[in-house]
């Protein structure tokens, strides 16, 4: 039973924390943390016993499907769990300083702390349902209180890109609930297990299928369709950017690798898979091109994160269609998984930096932080920590990552994968050498431009970064637990 | 019988005129509030046919489940349209413009 | 313990890197001593094993980071001629730059990032598989870019730009070499080389182009040397260690393993790579010393003498003979001898006395003695005069070219040697024979602190011995000839 109540508390706990911290508004840091390190506790037992017992299931209130709301973790949901709880929890830690000053109450400091614990039942919500309506419902919650972090700081070009954010959001919506709703009246159901067993490859799944992935494809800002994200991530406050660029996009990822890996491979035939990895190949080219000459470090950040999304987009040729029963097919997913988990880490990371740039120069413009690093070391080398991890230099999990996908594209003789994967890499290299270089400068006239910022406070992403960089140099655990309830025979891969 | 199968016919067509209606709409308007709107439009025809979906197998009657998830979908659109109305009065009291900025349109 | 060995010899380097990066600024005497008492633990250790690998024992430890993606670190006598030379010369240059920097800023973040350099040249000695090779190979990119930045101005930057510019492209084709390779045969151990004469001769041709163009790099072999003089805007502790021990034999070490312990020299001579490769480690050699000739400034002009120096090893492993090979091996460690001196004593001639062209050098010898002479023996032995080490290097490097029929070599390295004492035979006329500039006369110019001089006199008198002594089992040569005997010949 233990691991059901761990079911129900990592979406009910930050449910319950999300009322009181509005009741309580004044302890509401307070309770937002301990409420995030229940969520990662339970995390971590559920991953334990998804190791010792495989995965689990339960249903709330005793009730089955289809009627009943059932949740199941496998190996795929936990980490996903493990690693969202953790970003939340150094992000709230992180956030306690940014928002929480004695004396002043502000409305984005009353407002984040609810918003985060919605946000993270909304992610939990997403990671163990099985039903593709509560996935709606979850990923809706998701994008509300997302679209409302955006605005927190009140700026018009703020509530613009929030707008803008949401017009994108809800046609997604829009298109995935019409293709939900074409498989409820194909298959009686929205269960993922009952459609799961019955697809036939009729041309009405295909367009359900198909509405479904395009709506997805607008929430995760699939290249074309990214022209939201830069400006939303950059103009929030940065705890909030550091969970909405790591976290929120994976989320509808992470359905559309339900929808694809687990509830209907059959019909993922070779067109829509590269289709999907040509858009992800798009995406990487065109989003590194985008930071090269960004010359603010929070829009350098964000148009990497359009870039980094490009490649979980190049999973679907390497591992699905007619890759799905070859032998590398399992490298390659979990490849997309690892960089998946490890891009979420070096990138929350890397917002919290620009934060606390921000914080000590009053400013992102790339010239003005010349020399930063001398105030900051700390902060300075998480960045570059997390830089490390993005370009999938070893020994960080963007490297693991990269490996396992670049292995798989030279197993299927995926020449052209293998370029982009490579390719980007390099163009990575490019965009984030420019500010680790300005950081590190010696500044332009002698004399402190910059306010000193306590080291506790620039423990945060430095811990994120680690994150990243652990999840390389551990990544045997990682990779053991992300195979247990893959329901594509299971192979070594490598 | 026939009119089992007509009423699913006419409740779906319908639901498919709206979708159709909305999606145009949603993408030929640059005023949000119409945009929103429009949106509604699509959930409506959405929430038509689905329960449309609901006389899937004459035979059982009405399915209930539809009629469960429609309530549900309902009051997510709801507080979709109003995070996105509060969001555009704002906009419109900071910006003095019900449309969103041109040169960011590009952009897309 | 004999699992753990591997393990514990990089640990020596990768605790004090890491312990360093904490410390404060003002803890000088901590950080010294982590970074020394390190590097003498280290020493130990090598004593240790030279002894056992010498008897045939091989130690290894074995990690696993994902299914079926070893981290193996295995001691063979290969990799420890490379470690011995890295332990030994850590050390000194450890002493050195103590003396060098004195109180200077960033140092935690100098010495933490120097130890990392060193640890990861440790683990690419000992990586037993190519995955484990890349990771401690990339490792040492990243670790020693904060080195060439130190003096952190936009010259040092553009050094820094200019060093990734080369070696990320570069480590991209190595990955693509590698997966490429492992695509088709599974992980490759070193110990246990895969039979690869069943592939496709074209995309082997390709694959072995990519892993020389990975190493390429960093062995700076013509065109890929351009980084190499740019990086001259490190400090002189700095340049020591690259020229000497870290990146520039890290890419050569890596070339040799490619050719003996992945292909097998008979497979790369089938596949008609042999003869390119040594063609191209010759044209190296030449245009290196032909551009070191042009240079005025001296640490510009040791830098294009490495350039040179560098490929007699590739050249070694390319020729396909044992003389040949033991000579090339010999090689890696007496240019990491003599060319560590050099820079020893450049880095002493720019920080003592302000020179640092050529023309300042004059008479220079009277007033510096101790720098002087050992630059003198450092050039003399590159060179290549009997009996120091250059010699028997070139000695080995000739008899080996004729053995395998490659006549031609002997009037590369003919050649070689008449360039090499074109340009260093004036540096030596200036120091000894010409008159000094007024201001040494009134201001002689001092060798002092110990810490800065001692370590080139080590150094010099090593090159000097290593001469010597060649005919010794356990001298380079001597341990060359066991590598290349026991190990690689069948």
């Amino acid at each position: 039973m233990p691991s059901s109540l761990a079911l129900t508390a990592i979406i009910g706990a930050p449910l319950l924390g999300f009322f009181m911290t509005i009741v309580w508004s004044r302890a509401a840091a307070v309770v937002a943390s301990l409420t995030s390190m229940v969520v990662l506790v339970a995390a971590v037992f559920l991953a334990v016993s998804v190791s010792a017992h495989g995965a689990v299931l339960t249903s709330l209130g005793g009730w089955d499907a289809p009627l009943g709301i059932e949740l199941a973790a496998d190996g795929l949901s936990v980490m996903f769990m493990i690693v969202s709880g953790a970003i939340v929890l150094v992000v709230g830690a992180y956030a306690q300083h940014e928002f929480v000053h004695p004396g002043t109450e502000t409305r984005s400091g009353f407002a984040f702390w609810p918003l985060m614990l919605v946000l993270l039942a909304a992610l939990n919500g997403i990671f163990v349902s099985r039903d593709f309506f509560n996935l709606y419902v979850c990923f809706e919650l998701l994008t509300l209180s997302a679209v409302a972090m955006v605005t927190l700081n009140g700026k018009t070009e703020s509530i613009t890109a929030a707008l803008r954010y949401l017009l994108f959001a809800l046609l997604g919506s829009i298109l995935y609930l019409l293709g939900a709703v074409l498989l409820y009246a194909q298959f009686g159901s929205l269960d993922m297990g009952v459609i799961g067993q019955s697809v036939s490859s009729s041309g009405a799944e295909i367009l359900a299928a198909g509405l479904m992935t395009a709506g997805l494809a607008l929430k995760t800002a699939l290249f074309p369709f990214h022209g939201w994200l830069p400006p939303a991530h950059s103009g929030a406050p940065p705890p909030a950017s550091a969970m909405l660029s790591s976290l929120v996009p994976k989320a509808s990822y992470f359905i559309t690798i339900r929808l694809w890996f687990d509830v209907m491979p059959e019909l993922a035939g070779n067109p829509l898979t590269l289709a999907l990895g040509g858009l992800g190949g798009a995406a990487i080219l065109y989003g590194s091109l985008q930071a090269i000459v960004q010359t603010r470090l929070k829009m350098v950040v964000a148009y990497s994160t359009v870039a980094q999304l490009g490649y979980l987009f190049i999973v679907f040729p390497l591992a699905g269609g007619d890759s799905a029963a070859q032998p590398w097919s399992a490298g390659a997913w979990t490849g997309g998984m690892l960089h998946a988990l490890s891009h979420a880490l070096a990138k929350s990371a890397m917002f919290l930096c620009a934060g606390l740039f921000i914080i000590s120069a009053r400013t992102d413009d790339l010239e003005a932080l010349r020399g930063i690093a001398q105030t900051m070391p700390m902060t300075a080398f998480a960045f570059t920590l997390a830089a490390i991890s993005l370009l999938g230099l070893p020994p960080s999990g963007g490297f693991i990552a990269k490996y396992l996908m670049l292995t798989s594209a030279f197993a299927s003789g995926g020449w052209i994968w293998a370029f982009l994967i490579l390719a980007g890499g390099l163009l990575a290299a490019l965009y984030l050498y420019r500010p680790v270089r300005i950081m590190l400068s010696l500044p332009k006239q002698p004399g402190q431009p910059f306010k000193p910022i306590s080291r506790w406070w620039q423990v945060a992403p430095l811990v994120l970064a680690l994150g990243a960089v652990f999840l390389g140099i551990g990544s045997n655990e990682p990779y053991a637990l992300l195979q247990i309830g893959r329901p594509v025979a299971a192979e070594t891969g490598l | 019988m026939m009119t089992w199968a007509s009423g699913w016919l006419i409740y779906g067509l319908t639901g498919a005129t709206l979708i159709g209606l909305g999606l145009f709409g949603f993408a030929s308007h640059t005023n949000l509030l119409r945009r929103i709107l429009a949106f509604n439009v699509v959930g409506s025809g959405i929430f038509l046919v689905f329960g449309a979906t609901g006389f899937r197998v004459p035979e059982l009657g009405a399915d209930a489940v539809p009629q469960a998830l429609i309530i549900t979908g309902i009051v997510v659109a709801l507080s979709a349209t109003a995070l996105a109305v509060s969001l555009i009065t704002r906009h419109a009291s900071l910006s003095g413009s019900a449309t969103l900025p041109d040169d960011d349109r590009e952009d897309r | 313990m004999t699992a753990a060995l591997p393990f514990l010899v990089l640990m020596t380097s990768l605790v004090p890197a890491l312990a360093t990066f904490w410390l404060p600024e003002n803890q000088a005497a901590t950080r010294n001593g982590l970074n020394l008492g390190g590097a003498i633990l280290k020493l130990v250790l090598v004593a240790y094993m030279l002894y056992a690998v010498g008897q045939g024992a091989v130690f290894e430890t074995r990690l696993e980071l994902a299914p079926g993606l070893f981290l193996l670190l295995r001691i063979d006598a290969l990799a420890l001629l490379f470690v011995t030379l890295s332990a030994f010369l850590w050390l000194l240059t450890t002493i050195y730059a103590i003396a060098y920097f004195g109180n200077g800023p960033n140092l935690s973040r100098f010495f933490g990032f120097f130890s990392l350099c060193v640890a990861a040249t440790t683990g690419i000695a000992f990586s037993g598989t190519l995955i484990t090779f890349f990771l401690f190979y990339e490792l040492l990119t990243l670790s020693t870019w904060p080195l060439v930045v130190h003096k952190q101005n936009e010259k040092s930057f553009a050094a820094g730009g200019s060093y990734l510019g080369f070696a990320l492209p570069a480590s991209a084709a190595l990955l693509v070499a590698i997966i490429w390779l492992e695509s088709v045969t599974g992980p490759i151990e070193f110990a246990a080389p895969r039979e690869l004469s069943g592939l496709d001769a074209f995309d082997l041709r390709l694959i072995l182009a990519l892993f020389v163009l990975g190493l390429g790099v960093k062995a700076a072999i013509v065109p890929l040397h351009g980084w190499l003089p740019a990086a001259m805007a490190a400090p002189a502790p700095v340049s020591a260690l690259l020229h000497a021990v870290a990146v520039v034999k890290a890419g050569a070490f890596g070339i040799v393993r490619i050719i003996y312990d992945v292909f097998g020299i008979d497979l790369v001579s089938q596949l008609g790579m042999a003869q390119p490769l040594a063609i191209l480690a010759s044209i190296t050699i030449l245009y290196g010393s032909l551009r070191a000739l042009q240079q005025d400034d001296i640490k510009r002009r040791l830098a294009f003498s490495t350039v040179s120096q560098v490929s007699y090893i590739v050249l070694g492993a390319a020729l396909a003979g044992p003389i040949a090979a033991i000579g090339g091996l010999a090689h890696l460690v007496h240019q990491g001898l003599m060319k560590i001196t050099l820079f020893f004593c450049a880095g002493i001639f720019a920080e003592r006395a302000g020179i640092e062209k050529i023309h300042h050098l004059d008479g220079v010898g009277a007033r510096m003695p101790w720098t002087a002479f050992c630059f003198s023996l450092g050039a003399m032995g590159m060179i290549g005069i009997p009996p120091m080490a250059g010699f028997v290097s070139k000695l080995y490097l000739g008899v080996g070219a004729l053995e395998t029929g490659a006549g031609w070599v002997v009037f590369v390295l003919a050649g070689s040697s008449l360039l090499n004492a074109a340009y260093f035979l004036p540096l030596l006329y200036r120091m000894w024979f010409l008159p000094a500039r007024e201001d040494l006369e009134t201001q002689p110019p001092s060798e002092r602190p110990l810490g800065l001089i001692v370590p080139a006199v080590v150094t010099a008198t090593a090159a000097l011995g290593v001469g010597l002594l060649a005919g010794a089992p356990i001298s380079p040569l001597g341990w060359a000839t066991l590598i290349i005997e026991r190990d690689y010949l069948p």
